[in-house]
């Protein structure tokens, strides 16, 4: 068997994974979510909500959501039994 | 080994030499045998394969697609309905590079019904891009099925191929076949190693859609492809030849075409026909010739064009019309000798619906057009006209 | 402001930087199925919101082998894939998975899916219902609820929206005797997740349907679609049941709140809301609850 490597797949014919990343949707929102972690029960809807994923708590009841892809979509804050989120028009 | 078996019966036996991993099935005349001789051989254990009696030939074709793109060896048989049902399955096998066999059934379409043999349902896919061979007759047929795995698996071609079979014709008639061992299939066609394939190890998506900025291009890559396949076609040609010792042409295949004066050129199943018509006006001393169309795509435009260059003129047989234009294979080839070779190109489209193509069809094509029609439907029965 | 950067691995399965409307209730719902999912899976998805949104060539969303073919085929290329992997002796290891929107599910792939199921083939097939053919602009589907507005079915002054009932998809597919059959909720999300590992621990043909709330196509303010979702299922007109071989096994007590609750919070129903035949209406819907409400025994 020769060990030369085979072609390229065809023009067109793969995506490779995860390349979504290089798009930043966070460009998308006019709001943004922000926590206060004083609320927080650590219940996760939040971060199982999200339509992006792009919720995490790195602590228990220290959620952060990521601004690179946060679409201020709010349903975070909606959802929120505790209340702990808002939702501001003021960025950094 | 030596075997008196039918058609279909050939091409199963063949298909299972060529160990298809998975196998669909849809029933519908004539292809039925194909499909039935199969389920028997992996019924008794002769073939190890997942055999899917799938709800639709839509499904037929994708279940075809889905195993591919999983890694493994396909095959299924169509015809007719099935085929037009299958259409836009077909375009995405094609446009997604994925290697394919399907047998390709001649017959006729609806409406009106006619289960007979015609080639107008394999013409209606032409534009799909997958390769078409035509075969001659039952040994042709079996051959081709080993041939078609070769073509299509290898990565220069990556193209699914339809090996197409003219019904009842070939599939329901008996013939003496030489079938080969599975030692010398396996010596040939090697087992299907993918060049990408749904793998959670490599995970690739496949069929995400593109936009106007790109998808011209695949598209002309897919056609330089399909185009630069037709060398594939004929090294697997010559390579079958070398392992198995039996040649029946490569793209097209002459039959005293040398000093014709007149070339007549078919595909399929008539093409024995003519030659037993061109013998017998040979023996009166006329020049005719017969060229076998047996790689219809990609259509050999320059191979077409040397073979009849030195011709008074063509007549070319379809087994199909495009409705509201007329021969689909003669304007392929007027359109390759435009500029090139000016020898005038007939059509003569006859054996539709299973109508007989005898010696009397093939002489009133050819006085037809020595007496200059170009364009015209042979053997037609005027009695049954006087009706409508 | 985040401390450390942020990092999506592949093995996530689905991964942001989709094109999916914000709010939408589809990709929460895919996400949660994917975490459960995980990465030994292949999935086959359908022409929609999800294949489209996710997969716009050069950039894919997915951690997980991926392909689109058509529209109507989901269920057969997946057979297909099950039947290859089934012959590679990998099946027990990978696991399959087709998804279908409802247009492509309970409409044109219908045939494809009755033939994956009556097979047998071990595929677990999610439909995303959005309750219309959201990703061509809201036309209606077989799944439209009964006095919904689409652009194809829409209120005027000659009609109140879609004059069908909601073709029953979870009934048939139980009708079938495949093993399992659950209807979800992207708004019940610990419940889903349940739903999608024992599923995925069964062998043998599998059916989810799952509400995902559409903002644009429904017509809410985006970051409620949790809580529309929670109405719909808390007013009965989309009761989560579980089947097991034909049989329904399993369904989720509601507390119950007036149909009317969650027809007046959508623009799609909001026809509905005017003069007394919009009111003769809602009380058509409600009976519609109400005999989903009795069939599953959803109140106690």
């Amino acid at each position: 068997m020769s060990a030369t490597a085979r072609r390229k797949p065809p023009l067109g014919v793969i995506t490779r994974p995860g390349t979504s990343l290089r798009n930043k949707t966070g460009s998308w929102g006019i709001q943004r979510p922000v926590w206060d972690w004083s609320k927080c029960t650590g219940c996760n809807t939040c971060e199982s909500i999200c339509p992006e994923g792009c919720i995490r708590h790195l602590e228990k009841k220290q959620y952060e959501a990521d601004y690179d892809y946060c679409k201020g979509c709010g349903m975070c804050a909606a959802a929120c039994p505790a209340k702990a989120i808002s939702m501001s028009t003021e960025h950094d | 080994m030596r075997k008196m078996i039918e058609g279909s019966r050939a091409v199963a036996e063949a298909v299972a030499l060529c160990r298809p991993d998975v196998i669909s099935a849809y029933p519908i005349t004539p292809q039925t045998h194909i499909v039935e001789e199969l389920s028997q051989i992996v019924a008794d254990g002769e073939l190890d394969a997942e055999y899917v009696r799938v709800e639709s030939e839509h499904s037929a074709a994708s279940v075809c697609l889905g195993a591919v793109v999983a890694g493994s060896r396909a095959y299924s048989a169509t015809t007719s309905q099935g085929m037009l049902l299958m259409v836009e399955v077909l375009y995405n096998i094609a446009g997604m590079r994925l290697p394919l066999v399907i047998t390709g059934v001649n017959r006729a379409v609806s409406a009106p019904l006619s289960i007979w043999n015609d080639q107008q349902d394999t013409m209606a896919i032409r534009d799909t891009g997958w390769l078409q061979l035509y075969a001659e007759n039952s040994q042709e047929c079996l051959d081709m099925h080993l041939q078609a795995y070769k073509i299509s698996e290898d990565d220069r071609v990556l193209l699914p191929v339809m090996v197409c079979m003219d019904g009842f014709i070939l599939t329901h008639t008996y013939e003496s076949v030489d079938m080969p061992t599975q030692e010398q299939v396996d010596a040939f066609l090697p087992r299907y190693n993918p060049l990408y394939k749904l793998d959670p190890a490599d995970p690739y998506t496949l069929g995400g859609y593109i936009g106007p900025e790109k998808y011209q291009e695949v598209r002309y890559v897919l056609q330089q492809d399909c185009l630069a396949a037709k060398e594939v076609v004929k090294e697997v040609a010559r390579d079958f030849q070398k392992a198995f010792g039996r040649w029946a042409g490569d793209v097209i295949e002459p039959y005293q075409c040398d000093d014709a004066e007149v070339i007549l050129i078919g595909m399929g199943s008539v093409v024995g026909t003519l030659k037993d018509w061109a013998d017998r006006r040979r023996a009166g001393g006329e020049k005719v010739g017969v060229l076998k169309l047996r790689c219809y795509r990609p259509f050999p435009a320059d191979e077409l064009v040397a073979a009849v260059s030195g011709a008074k003129q063509v007549i070319v047989l379809e087994k199909a019309v495009s409705v509201g234009g007329y021969g689909i294979v003669a304007a392929e080839l007027r359109a390759a000798l435009h500029g090139r070779v000016a020898v005038p190109v007939a059509c003569a489209v006859a054996g539709l619906g299973g109508r007989d193509i005898t010696m009397g069809t093939v002489d009133e094509m050819y006085d037809r057009a020595r007496a200059g029609e170009s364009d015209f439907f042979a053997g037609l029965r005027a009695e049954v006209l006087e009706e409508g | 402001m985040a401390t450390q950067p942020f990092t999506y691995e592949i093995s996530r399965g689905f991964l942001p930087g989709h094109r999916a409307c914000a709010g939408c209730g589809q990709a929460a719902a895919v996400r949660l199925v994917m975490e459960v999912a995980g990465t030994n899976c292949i999935v086959v998805n359908a022409t929609g919101c999800l294949e489209v949104f996710s997969t716009p060539h050069p950039e894919s969303a997915w951690g997980v082998p991926w392909v689109h073919s058509l529209f109507e085929n989901q269920a057969a290329v997946a057979s297909g894939i099950e039947a290859a992997l089934r012959k590679q002796g990998k099946l027990d290891q990978i696991r399959v998975l087709a998804f279908g929107g409802d247009g492509a599910t309970i409409d044109i792939g219908f045939g494809a899916l009755s033939g994956m199921f009556e097979r047998g083939h071990d595929v677990l097939y999610i439909c995303w219902d959005n309750e219309a053919y959201m990703n061509t602009g809201v036309q209606r589907s077989g799944s439209t609820p009964y006095a919904a507005s689409t652009t194809t079915s829409p209120a005027g002054r000659a009609s109140f929206g879609e004059d069908r009932p909601k073709k029953d998809l979870p009934a048939i597919a139980a009708a079938h005797g495949i093993p399992y059959v659950a209807v979800a909720s992207m708004s019940y999300f610990a419940d889903l997740k349940r739903k999608v590992k024992k599923a995925l621990d069964i062998r043998g043909p599998k059916y989810m349907q799952v509400h995902v709330p559409c903002p644009p196509g429904w017509g809410y303010d985006e970051a409620n679609t949790v809580e529309i979702g929670k109405l719909a299922v808390e007013c009965g007109l989309y009761p989560l049941v579980e089947w097991e071989n034909g049989e329904v096994t399993r369904v989720r007590k509601i507390k119950q709140v007036p149909v009317e609750d969650y027809l007046k919070v959508q623009r799609r129903f909001r026809h509905l809301m005017r003069g007394e035949a919009g009111k003769a209406k809602i009380a058509e819907v409600q009976a519609l609850a109400d005999e989903n409400i009795r069939k599953y025994s959803l109140v106690d």
